[in-house]
């Protein structure tokens, strides 16, 4: 099976689990999603971790993917801390003690507000494609906010490096600037926009991750520059960084070499 | 407040894509052009990795039936010049319907076509696929409504060819996909005829695109390969779709229910917008194994870097032949888009507005035997069974490409005794009206020893 359903604080939620049994008392890994995305983005590292009898978390955040809409009837979470609280109160449900936790661009922020927050829970810490703030200029909001397509097309474009626009993806056959257009496309009116807004009003306090982690920064990332990859990483006490010749999109660029660098971690 | 006047980065143009789009130079050699990859399999660098790519958590290749190198490379581009989100090189243009078809629709289940199609594709729909249990109701390729009156509760997709073979018609994408969505159905479209220089089916609303890479992609005439093209843009799992499910009627079992035949995975859920491409690979060309050879991607590649120049050399010639052969006394009717007079002109406007291809069929006075007169006194025309060569080709489709077809399906089909088709080719121009000229006047003498 490849899924499940939970409620957790009032949102039906998806979770993703890379295709394994839910195994109770293995030890878990969370996955979480970038802004407008959904579990689909963590597909070949959820499946190898499931192989490996890891329990596999993959949530959809709420108005992400297949789960349904926070209870207050905003589009999705208006922070980045409501997100890791409701990443703790999904474990709860789950009945997860502790876990690793991986994010990728808003879900970094979100998987270092946890390690922070839940310090004891968080077992291992990866960041991929992560800034701390993590700014986003004015015309990709305004445009997000705007439900306007052309937010899609500047995420999109440049999620990518230069040579990464141009495909040589090294999964055979696709095409990976239209699927990252389709599934921010599937996303609900005002979902980008919020989740942009997240990432935009996001502020490291002087909290401290105390689990080891991994900071995966992609040399060619345009939204979230190496440079600032590195900063984060030299504030974690314990931090290994792994950077690759790819945009911010690395999940779709190298999806060997993120998966070679969580191997290391999870 | 006014609508604000948002704008995107500009996206890749469409000529760097035909060119760069899925290669980089060989990172082992520096190898410019994209190196065929002439290997049965690929070498594991280890165990987990191996296991890793059979259970996809690996991107990599295994074995060349289900991808290869230089196949990803094509499959890679047409994905980027369709708008699609990825694609699969199969054996022929008939294995890509076959692989589209197959990977959605099994015994039990309906398909509703246009009628104006391709003698292969109809042959398949109409006699071969009964027999594993598939229906096909054949409509008007003019009429969304009668693609709509067709469809059932066991309908899988809707399907037509961007330019109805040979009449032309051309299939008013953005209307039909308004009708199959309406329906919880996939609008597959064969673009052959178009290639994404001349329309983008997907833009337009079709969910899957299928090409016989054989004609105009490849360009040449030395290949025979097919490409289906995944929009990413239907969804398997729409509520209405899904909510059958748990009757145990899911509308699209293969990519929403769990698939023996893969551990369970279910392809909707954990791919999302690649689910039909993944299963169409994992499925399809691992069971039927209609791949394509990755000599063949190469010389499909190696057209498809010219593809632009081509075209719009195909389209500006036909244009030139359609003209004079419109106004020579010895031919009864022209059928193209592009004539005001053809039904679909407007549409084919809106949705061809470079040109609306180089294969066009015309009707001679003298009927049959003018026909075969006609085909017999060409030169430069090759007489063969084949589109979109750089070369000029002629056929007779009532002898020959739609031959399965009676007289009622024939008439049905816009395809009258006299009909001629031709695929007009970069030669000069003027070499091919005088060709036809010459032709057209040895068809329209009187017969030897006749009444003078």
């Amino acid at each position: 099976m490849s899924g499940y359903a939970v409620q957790v604080d009032g949102v039906q939620a998806y979770v993703g689990n890379g295709s394994s049994g839910v195994v109770a008392d293995a030890p878990a890994v969370v996955f979480i999603h970038g802004a407008g995305m959904d579990h689909t983005v963590w597909a070949l590292p959820a499946r190898h971790f499931a192989r490996k009898g890891l329990r596999v978390v993959a949530p959809d955040l709420p108005g992400h993917g297949r789960s349904s809409a926070p209870a207050d009837g905003a589009p999705a979470l208006a922070s980045v801390g409501k997100m890791a609280a409701w990443i703790a109160k999904l474990l709860d449900a789950l009945g997860i003690a502790t876990a690793a936790v991986v994010g990728h661009s808003m879900g970094s922020l979100v998987a270092w507000r946890f390690a922070c927050d839940h310090s004891k829970r968080c077992r291992a810490l990866a960041l991929l494609g992560t800034s701390m703030p993590m700014p986003v200029t004015d015309l990709l909001l305004d445009a997000a906010h705007d439900n306007h397509h052309a937010a899609i097309d500047m995420a999109n474009a440049w999620s990518h490096s230069t040579p990464g626009a141009l495909g040589a993806n090294d999964n055979p056959g696709l095409w990976m600037l239209a699927a990252g257009e389709r599934l921010l496309e599937r996303s609900g009116p005002g979902v980008f926009h919020a989740d942009l807004s997240a990432c935009n009003g996001f502020r490291a306090d002087e909290s401290e991750v105390t689990c080891p982690a991994l900071v995966i920064a992609g040399n060619e990332d345009r939204m979230t520059p190496a440079k600032a990859g590195l900063d984060v990483a030299s504030h974690l006490p314990d931090a290994r960084v792994v950077r690759l010749d790819c945009g911010h999109a690395m999940l779709n660029e190298r999806p060997n070499e993120v998966l070679d660098a969580l191997i290391g971690i999870v | 407040m006014a609508e604000r006047d948002h704008r995107g980065p500009r996206p890749t143009g469409f000529d760097t894509l035909t060119l760069h789009a899925g290669q980089r130079p060989d990172a082992a050699t520096g190898a410019r052009a994209t190196p065929i990859y002439q290997s049965a399999s690929f070498v594991f660098p280890d165990t987990d990795f191996a296991v890793g790519l059979f259970n996809i958590e690996r991107a990599g290749h295994v074995y060349s039936r289900l991808s290869n190198p230089t196949n990803a490379v094509l499959e890679e581009r047409i994905s980027a010049l369709e708008g699609g989100v990825g694609a699969i090189a199969t054996a022929s243009g008939q294995a890509a319907m076959h692989l589209a078809v197959a990977t959605i629709a099994g015994a039990g289940d309906h398909i509703v076509a246009s009628r104006s199609l391709y003698g292969g594709t109809h042959n398949l729909l109409e006699y071969t696929l009964p027999r594993f249990g598939i229906e096909t109701t054949f409509v008007d390729p003019r009429s969304p409504e009668a693609f709509e009156a067709a469809i059932r509760d066991n309908t899988k997709l809707l399907f037509g060819e961007i330019l109805g073979n040979p009449g032309l018609e051309v299939l008013n994408v953005p209307r039909i996909a308004e009708v199959a969505h309406g329906a919880g159905v996939p609008l597959l479209v064969d673009s052959t005829f178009a290639t994404p220089w001349l329309c983008t089916p997907i833009a337009h609303g079709a969910d899957i695109v299928i090409h016989s890479a054989t004609k105009f992609l490849s360009g040449h005439g030395i290949v025979i390969g097919g490409l289906v093209v995944d929009g990413g843009t239907f969804d398997w799992e729409k509520a209405e779709n899904v909510a059958a499910a748990e009757e145990g009627l899911a509308r699209f079992p293969t990519l929403t229910e769990a698939y023996e035949g893969f551990h369970d995975l279910v392809f909707a859920e954990e791919f999302g917008p690649q689910a039909f491409v993944t299963r169409a690979r994992r499925e399809g060309m691992r069971d039927f194994g209609a791949c394509m050879a990755p000599t063949t991607a190469f010389h499909i590649l190696q057209g498809l870097e010219t593809l632009p120049l081509r075209m719009a050399r195909h389209v500006e010639n036909a244009r030139q032949v359609v003209r004079f052969l419109a106004e020579h006394e010895a031919v009864a009717s022209v059928s193209h888009p592009e004539l005001p007079d053809h039904p679909d002109h407007e549409l084919a406007a809106k949705l061809l507005p470079k040109g609306a291809g180089a294969v066009f069929g015309f009707e001679l006075k003298g009927g049959r035997e003018a026909g075969r007169t006609f085909i017999e006194a060409l030169s430069l025309f090759s007489h063969l069974a084949n589109v979109g060569d750089a070369k000029s080709l002629v056929i007779h489709p009532a002898s020959t490409t739609h031959h399965r077809m009676d007289e009622k399906a024939l008439a049905a089909a816009g395809i009258g005794e006299g009909l001629v088709r031709l695929s007009i080719g970069l030669e000069d121009p003027r070499d091919l009206i005088d060709d036809l000229g010459r032709a057209l006047r040895r068809a329209s003498r009187p017969p030897r020893g006749g009444a003078s």
